[in-house]
């Protein structure tokens, strides 16, 4: 096979077997800890901040830069304060026992 | 760093993201599980910054945003989660559009144009779903941060041909996408990305107070999708991964919240509950008796009681009573009695959100019991005692098929032996309905604030 395979296509495999993945991991999560499920997701979905610094990468400034630099800091706050909130209600869980 | 580093450095970076949501299924490994997550975005972010020429400034942008995110999560109240929660997804939203648009600005930065040349198509098609999804998840969340928060009402606000404006809007959105693909320039992929925020906006505020949780979830599940969107766009497997974990993460809480409301997905997206309604209970005419009695009744019933399980609903954390209720179920403990919590899955603004309210008032995590596990129990408990909630408990749920909530799951407490509710009056709960709970014979209201009730029988039992 010479012929290459188009990203696309690599990216929906992984797309695909990572939703699987999700799916399967998320229905294990006990409904106690579902409002943790949420913080802690938001914190993840924070990783577009990798995004986010490859577009405030180049050199030379200009308006994808800035616009980059801007959305690094409103991802960061979500990477922050999601898993910050999350330790911190976790932690409330864990003081339980007598 | 090589790409191949960068790129195996950005797998173990999944891998820990996806044992953080495992480490969730016990709140025995969930602290563990959270740590995973940070180590993980630790590592995500500094391969990242390894390869980027502006580190300082970059640095300069996570230590602000960083500060803000923290001195957040150390204030924020946890009746407040499901603003939060709402008002971050609005952040990652407009953080993918922003990315997208720089995406665009310079596709040659992100190595996914050779310089000269011009976008690929597959990589147009992804900049527009990233694009549009980001779009509405960034307005959406705002709307429902405003109706969580209170600072828009949260009646659904409909008027005549919202569908048909909706969808206009949508293929409007669609068309100008194909525009974009066909000759990329800024014209389509701005008018494009506009309908998208304006239908955000569109979308969310039909939708009704009582469907918030179904909302906020779904939100949740679209800053996840928008996320996967750009890592399409930036061929990056980390992203996509992290992305499709949120983005199924949320579509299963949606769902979970609709069969715990009864409801159709696309009812709650197309919206209207909890507006229309609110006058359900006055058309019989027939005037109802309901029994009526003091904290001190009610001590004296639950004080003599072998057993007692506590229905908590929202209306317990709006009186800000959680500390209360502990302090009467160490009491009724210490008398012997056996006091546990029933947790209806709505019960709250978001998923599990009572959960939390009660861990943060210190109550003993074995005394939390799910629905699904202690509504069998009921029929051999001796007092119930309902406080702060309403339609959860509701009997017309399982008997009457003319309610607009007929085949709801609820919490059988009209099985109990005795029920106590504590109530500020007979008012009608989110869907608008009256209760028979409240009138049967075995019922006894106890009328006054969640919180100065459960402080006066606390008195009493002492």
């Amino acid at each position: 096979m010479t012929e290459i395979v188009d990203p696309l296509v690599m990216n929906l495999t992984v797309f695909v077997l990572a939703i699987f993945i999700g799916y399967h991991v998320v229905w294990n999560v006990t409904p106690a800890l579902h409002t943790p499920l949420m913080a802690v997701t938001n914190a993840v979905s924070g990783i577009i901040i990798v995004g986010a610094m490859l577009a405030a990468k180049p050199q030379e400034m200009d308006i994808g830069t800035i616009l980059g630099l801007v959305a690094v800091t409103l991802a960061a706050i979500n990477v922050f304060g999601g898993f910050l909130v999350t330790q911190r209600m976790l932690s409330m869980f864990k003081k339980k026992g007598k | 760093m090589s790409a191949n580093s960068v790129s195996l450095a950005y797998l173990v970076a999944a891998v820990l993201f996806i044992l953080t949501l495992k480490g969730l299924s016990s709140p025995t490994t969930a602290r563990r599980g959270n740590m995973f997550g940070m180590i993980g975005m630790a590592i995500a972010v500094l391969t990242t910054l390894s390869v980027t020429h502006n580190w300082q400034y970059i640095l300069i942008a996570i230590a602000v945003g960083g500060s803000i995110g923290a001195l957040v999560a150390r204030r924020i109240e946890m009746t407040a989660m499901p603003e939060l929660v709402a008002a971050m997804h609005s952040l990652v939203g407009l953080a993918a559009v922003l990315v997208a648009m720089a995406a665009f600005n310079n596709p040659v930065a992100y190595g996914i144009a050779l310089p000269g040349e011009l976008l690929h198509g597959s990589n147009r098609i992804e900049l527009f779903i990233g694009t549009f999804v980001g779009a509405i998840t960034f307005t959406g969340s705002i709307i429902a941060f405003g109706k969580l928060s209170g600072k828009l009402s949260g009646r659904p606000l409909r008027f005549m041909g919202q569908h048909w404006l909706n969808l206009a809007l949508g293929i409007a959105m669609l068309a100008f996408g194909i525009a974009f693909f066909l000759e990329p320039s800024w014209t389509p992929f701005l008018i494009m990305t506009a309908i998208a925020l304006l239908l955000g906006v569109l979308l969310i505020m039909p939708i009704g107070g009582a469907d918030m949780p179904v909302v906020v979830s779904m939100l949740n599940s679209y800053s996840g999708w928008a996320a996967a969107g750009i890592g399409f766009t930036l061929n990056n497997n980390m992203l996509i991964i992290a992305g499709s974990l949120v983005g199924s993460s949320g579509a299963i809480l949606s769902y979970i919240m609709c069969k715990a409301m009864n409801r159709a997905f696309f009812n709650v997206i197309l919206g209207g509950f909890g507006g229309e309604a609110s006058v359900a209970g006055e058309e019989d005419g027939v005037q109802k008796n309901h029994r009526s009695g003091s904290a001190d009744d009610a001590a004296f019933l639950m004080g003599n009681a072998d057993s007692v399980i506590i229905v908590p609903g929202y209306g317990l954390a709006v009186a800000r009573a959680q500390h209360a209720i502990n302090e009467m179920s160490k009491v009724l403990t210490e008398k012997g009695v056996k006091v546990r919590y029933a947790i209806h899955p709505v019960a709250g603004r978001m998923p599990g959100h009572m959960n939390v309210l009660l861990a943060e008032a210190e109550v003993p995590y074995e005394q939390v019991v799910e629905m699904d596990e202690i509504n069998n129990e009921f029929a051999d408990t001796d007092v119930v005692l309902v406080i702060g909630a309403n339609d959860v408990v509701n009997p017309a749920a399982k008997n009457d098929k003319s309610s607009s909530i007929y085949g709801m799951p609820i919490l059988d407490v009209y099985k109990a032996r005795t029920v106590l509710v504590v109530k500020r009056s007979m008012a009608t709960g989110y869907a608008g309905l009256d209760n028979d709970l409240f009138y049967m014979d075995k019922t006894m209201m106890v009328f006054g604030d969640a919180k100065k009730v459960v402080e006066d029988v606390i008195k009493a039992l002492a």
